[in-house]
């Protein structure tokens, strides 16, 4: 079962990052249209951390990020954003503020802020997750039917493997038609997906996914460049 | 010390007026908008069914002519849930459209990596609806998460008009229009709305039943004013849906001290820290509601949180546990009650926690039924069929 780390409030830490950069980033959280609506204060009441499922399991406080927010402690923020914001559980219970904030939307905006500045930390919380991006980016389903292997969930039990070895005549004895495939949720039409591709070039994705993951911009650059050559999809514009 | 009178929750009902409601409603704005050129709206069906949502306002819910967005989830892990919304659109010879023409709305990754932006979010929202439109069709949202977070992207759309112009570009570019729905619909709602036509084709009595129920976060405290609720459910103090449901089928229906807790899903700990999501899963709802209440099963509305209830409870028997408990979703228990297979149509094979001591308690030989889909799987194994189709499925 889990175990709670500490984390580690002393500001030693990040004591070597110039206060000019965490307060960049700082200026870049307030920037986000959001900001203004998931942030008006804090009455230091606590019912964000009583609703708040992660707080249970880790040294994690959705109040504690509300309130460095509120005060615009940068170094805090720094901290909060590099080792506490990956553990909540993006539930939104702590939307239940009496002073309407969110602490889990300022943490929304944290990590993004995090991934788009290819912070170390964010980099490492996204370790091992990459085929999930892929998979999404790529099919524009986020999970399939394929990645039930015993070695991926080896906690779920033995029926992971009774799922795999029949996968594809369970997916066949499936009565929706859309729902007999394998490597997707369902059936996805070719153009659906480039769709899906050129909004992710036309909204700046690609260009956060190679910052943050260059390998897995290679390959989806790959794998989704092909199919737009067989889909007849010449010169496009991604602009 | 003052002693205060305990009054139970349930025993004070909460009135809504929705002249009082403290917020926008934001269905108002979107037809403002339409209004000013800014997008087109489409409309519920009709004719259309009604619910009452937290501050007392009405809903529309479509009976037919829905457009079904699917779940990753769902359709990836858990297909019987899927299924079995579709089955039951079958079984009331409704008209309904299953598209290849979507994509996931891609929350799931959002909240678990945010590697996007609310400019690519609303944009996969926009193309999933823009599509929906192109077939005449309403669409009606299978995820918890992908319905919390369409109505974030709406309440976006609405207030940010720089938003707004570039989403429609971006579809421009797709060649496709900006179409926001008059409503942003969960299927569970249409299960709650066809509750009493569902009990009238009831043929599986399940008055000797007990469940406990897990709503979805994303379903009712995401943009929570738009999530239903019913007087006589709870006092109005929570959400009335799949409690509904479940009521009206004949099923009790046993609170517990944790029901406003998440399941534990995480969203990038069901995939890379599932050590939080089993203990949360295990400690803080399945033992609770095994505790509590003893119940027969728990029903719950999205695709997370079946999963992380069932898959989390093989790990747990694992510490000596006290689980066991049978999860499934408010669209399968419906089917069921109307005499679905539970192999064929709720694919109950497909969850993990074993299932089959429920079953027998309704009076359902789960051996015979399993070895009548594993007769149809062998069709598929020798080659002599190609797939399970509904027609297969209904005998």
């Amino acid at each position: 079962m889990a175990a709670k780390n500490t984390l580690d409030l002393s500001m030693n830490k990040y004591a070597d990052v110039p206060y000019e950069e965490k307060e960049r980033l700082f200026e870049e959280m307030k920037a986000d249209h959001r900001w203004n609506h998931v942030l008006y204060g804090c009455y230091e009441c606590g019912i964000c951390v009583a609703a708040c499922p992660s707080a249970r399991f880790y040294d994690f406080s959705p109040r504690v990020i509300a309130q460095a927010a509120a005060r615009e402690d940068v170094d805090l923020v720094y901290t909060l954003m590099n080792d506490s914001v990956w553990d909540c559980s993006q539930c939104f219970s702590c939307d239940r503020c009496p002073r309407q904030n969110s602490p889990g939307q300022i943490i929304t905006v944290m990590r993004e802020v995090a991934v788009k500045n290819g912070l170390k930390t964010a980099k490492e919380a996204l370790e091992g997750y990459g085929r999930i991006i892929y998979k999404i980016m790529s099919t524009g389903t986020q999970v399939s039917p394929d990645m039930l292997q015993p070695n991926a969930f080896p906690d779920w039990g033995g029926h992971v493997k009774d799922i795999s070895d029949n996968l594809d005549v369970w997916r066949k004895a499936l009565p929706p038609e859309t729902l007999h495939t394998t490597e997707t949720g369902w059936q996805i039409t070719d153009k659906t997906i480039i769709e899906l591709y050129l909004i992710w070039h036309m909204t700046g994705v690609m260009k956060l996914i190679e910052g943050v993951d260059e390998g897995l911009f290679m390959i989806l650059v790959d794998v989704m460049e092909e199919r737009l050559e067989e889909a007849g999809y010449d010169n496009i514009s991604f602009d | 010390m003052i002693h205060l009178p305990i009054v139970k929750a349930v025993d004070r009902k909460f009135e809504a007026n929705p002249e009082e409601a403290p917020k926008e409603d934001i269905r108002e704005a979107v037809l403002q908008l339409e209004k000013e050129g800014e997008w087109e709206v489409s409309r519920v069906p009709e004719p259309y069914m009604e619910v009452k949502t937290k501050y007392g306002r009405s809903k529309k819910i479509p009976v037919q002519k829905t457009w079904h967005h699917k779940s990753c989830g769902q359709c990836g892990h858990i297909p019987g849930y899927s299924t079995s919304i579709f089955w039951l659109n079958r079984a009331f010879g409704l008209d309904y459209h299953d598209p290849t023409d979507q994509t996931s709305c891609t929350a799931w990754n959002y909240y678990a990596s945010a590697t996007s932006n609310p400019e690519a979010q609303a944009a996969v929202a926009m193309r999933n609806f823009a599509a929906a439109a192109e077939t005449g069709y309403f669409p009606i949202i299978h995820c918890g998460t992908s319905f919390g977070h369409y109505k974030e992207v709406r309440h976006a759309l609405v207030h940010q008009p720089e938003l707004r112009r570039k989403v429609k570009k971006i579809l421009e570019k797709l060649g496709k229009k900006l179409v926001m729905p008059e409503e942003i619909v969960h299927y569970s709602e249409w299960v709650l709305a066809m509750r009493n036509r569902i009990a009238e084709r009831q043929v599986l009595d399940m008055s000797m039943i007990t469940a406990t129920v897990h709503p979805a976060c994303h379903y009712h405290k995401l943009v929570e004013d738009d999530a239903v609720y019913d007087s006589e459910i709870y006092g109005a103090q929570r959400t009335a849906i799949i409690t509904s449901t479940l009521q009206a089928l004949g099923i009790k229906v046993g609170d517990y001290s944790t029901w406003y807790d998440c399941c534990g899903f995480g969203f990038r700990h069901i995939l890379v820290s599932r050590d939080f999501s089993r203990s949360f899963s295990v400690q803080r709802k399945i033992e609770v509601m095994m505790e509590e209440v003893n119940p027969d099963i728990t029903v719950t509305h999205d695709t997370g949180c079946v999963t992380t209830l069932d898959q989390s409870q093989f790990a747990g028997k694992a510490h000596g546990k006290k689980v066991g408990l049978p999860v499934l979703s408010d669209s399968q228990i419906a089917a069921l009650a109307m005499g679905a297979h539970p192999y064929k149509v709720l694919q109950m094979h497909w969850h993990n926690t074993d299932n089959t001591r429920f079953l027998e308690k309704l009076g359902i030989d789960h051996a015979k039924m399993w070895a009548e889909f594993e007769a149809e799987a062998d069709k598929i194994r020798r080659g002599e069929k190609q797939f399970l189709t509904w027609e297969d499925a209904a005998k």
